[in-house]
């Protein structure tokens, strides 16, 4: 079964009690920041904290995924020197705006696995993209390294570079189609922007439903309140269940009758059926049934 | 590593500590305030005393003012508050662990 990745949650590198808690709200991943959230004075400390936090039992059994700075700071090679050792799954490379961004994250993280002895290789990569040359190069970067395991659209940064605000989606439509297509194209998965007004549930969901709709896999989350809100919007409902489980019924039925091709209620059942129905029972075995 | 200035590290927030460093010639003193110092007083001395010892700290004056921190935390905010009040940057992380 595919790895879900339907919410990966924020956490401040710097905030002690964020990082000894945020276990307990099982998002599909969590993601300690040591960029924006950090204070350019709490770099270091950050740094540190999020080492420890990384080796610590409680985050062993839930995907681990890092933002470090940009490599062009003083502060990208010790983030990535740090948390690589310390054995995070994912690292999320801010700003990225061409292949060439992910080669030399490439080249330093083989140059540490190689110094701790990790597997070369073992250290996956999401690129965030956040600027209009990062979404032209879309493609390019999601095709360019077998540890990316995903793309992230940041909306903070690029509706800056649009010379524009969040609105109501409009100024993301293009970034989110084309971010969304790079991934499809390349085999990997798309995560969409944070909604940053945790107490907008309503907006919040309307925006869940666009994205999961447009097919991205899920989005980045700021609160733990939202993780439940968004898992559910990822559930399938009880009739698409329902039906998931007779096209599997008359699939494998079809194949006990050696027939390459069924049908049901007069439609034909083929493979891409098949595949979405078994997607749909993953999703309820993950998630349960749409409340 | 030596202790050639003053640091501090850390938040006096609830599951953090605050740590205090300062220069001192021959000796190490290890002052050690906690909420829950009754429970796990032996605990926390351990983990900052492992700590201290693994980056080779064997004079200077230590203040912790702890809120209930994890080990993990309180070992990483003693090794920023060390790093920041020791000479030169250079990180072994053979020695964080």
């Amino acid at each position: 079964m595919k790895k879900l990745r339907r919410s990966m949650l924020f956490l401040p590198g710097a905030n002690a009690a964020m990082l000894s808690t945020a276990f307990i709200y099982r998002p599909d991943s969590i993601m300690f920041d040591l960029e924006d959230a950090v204070a350019l004075r709490e770099k270091d400390t950050a740094r540190l904290l999020v080492f420890h936090a990384l080796q610590h039992p409680m985050y062993q059994d839930i995907e681990t995924v890092v933002r470090i700075n940009p490599l062009n700071t003083p502060f990208g090679l010790p983030d990535l020197e740090a948390v690589v050792r310390a054995g995070v799954d994912v690292v999320r490379l801010p700003k990225t705006d061409t292949p060439e961004d992910i080669y030399e994250l490439e080249r330093h993280l083989e140059r540490i696995e190689l110094a701790c002895g990790r597997e070369i290789g073992s250290t996956r990569v999401m690129a965030a993209i956040e600027s209009a040359v990062g979404v032209i190069n879309a493609v390019a970067i999601a095709r360019s390294s077998q540890r990316l395991i995903g793309i992230a659209l940041a909306a903070f940064d690029y509706v800056m570079d649009m010379q524009t605000e969040r609105g109501d989606g409009t100024e993301l439509f293009y970034a989110r189609c084309a971010v969304l297509h790079a991934a499809r194209a390349a085999g990997i998965d798309a995560f969409d922007v944070v909604w940053s007004d945790v107490n907008d549930e309503a907006g919040f969901l309307r925006e869940v439903e666009l994205v999961r709709k447009m097919g991205f896999n899920g989005k980045s989350l700021i609160n733990p309140r939202q993780i439940d809100l968004l898992h559910n919007a990822y559930a399938p409902t009880q009739q698409e269940v329902d039906h998931a489980k007779v096209v599997i019924e008359a699939a494998e039925e079809g194949e006990r009758n050696g027939l390459g091709v069924v049908s049901l209620n007069g439609k034909m059942i083929d493979a891409p059926i098949i595949n979405h129905a078994q997607m749909v029972l993953e999703r309820a075995a993950a998630s349960g049934v749409r409340r | 590593m030596k202790i050639v200035r003053e640091a501090l590290a850390g938040t006096m927030e609830s599951s953090d500590l605050m740590v205090k460093i300062a220069p001192a010639e021959g000796e190490l003193d290890v002052v050690v305030h906690s909420e829950v110092i009754k429970q796990f007083g032996d605990q926390i001395r351990k983990v900052v005393n492992d700590t201290l010892r693994a980056m080779e700290i064997r004079q200077g004056l230590i203040i912790i003012e702890d809120k209930g921190a994890l080990d993990c935390v309180i070992r990483a905010r003693l090794q920023s508050a060390i790093l920041r009040a020791a000479e030169g940057t250079e990180i072994d992380w053979g020695k964080m662990r």
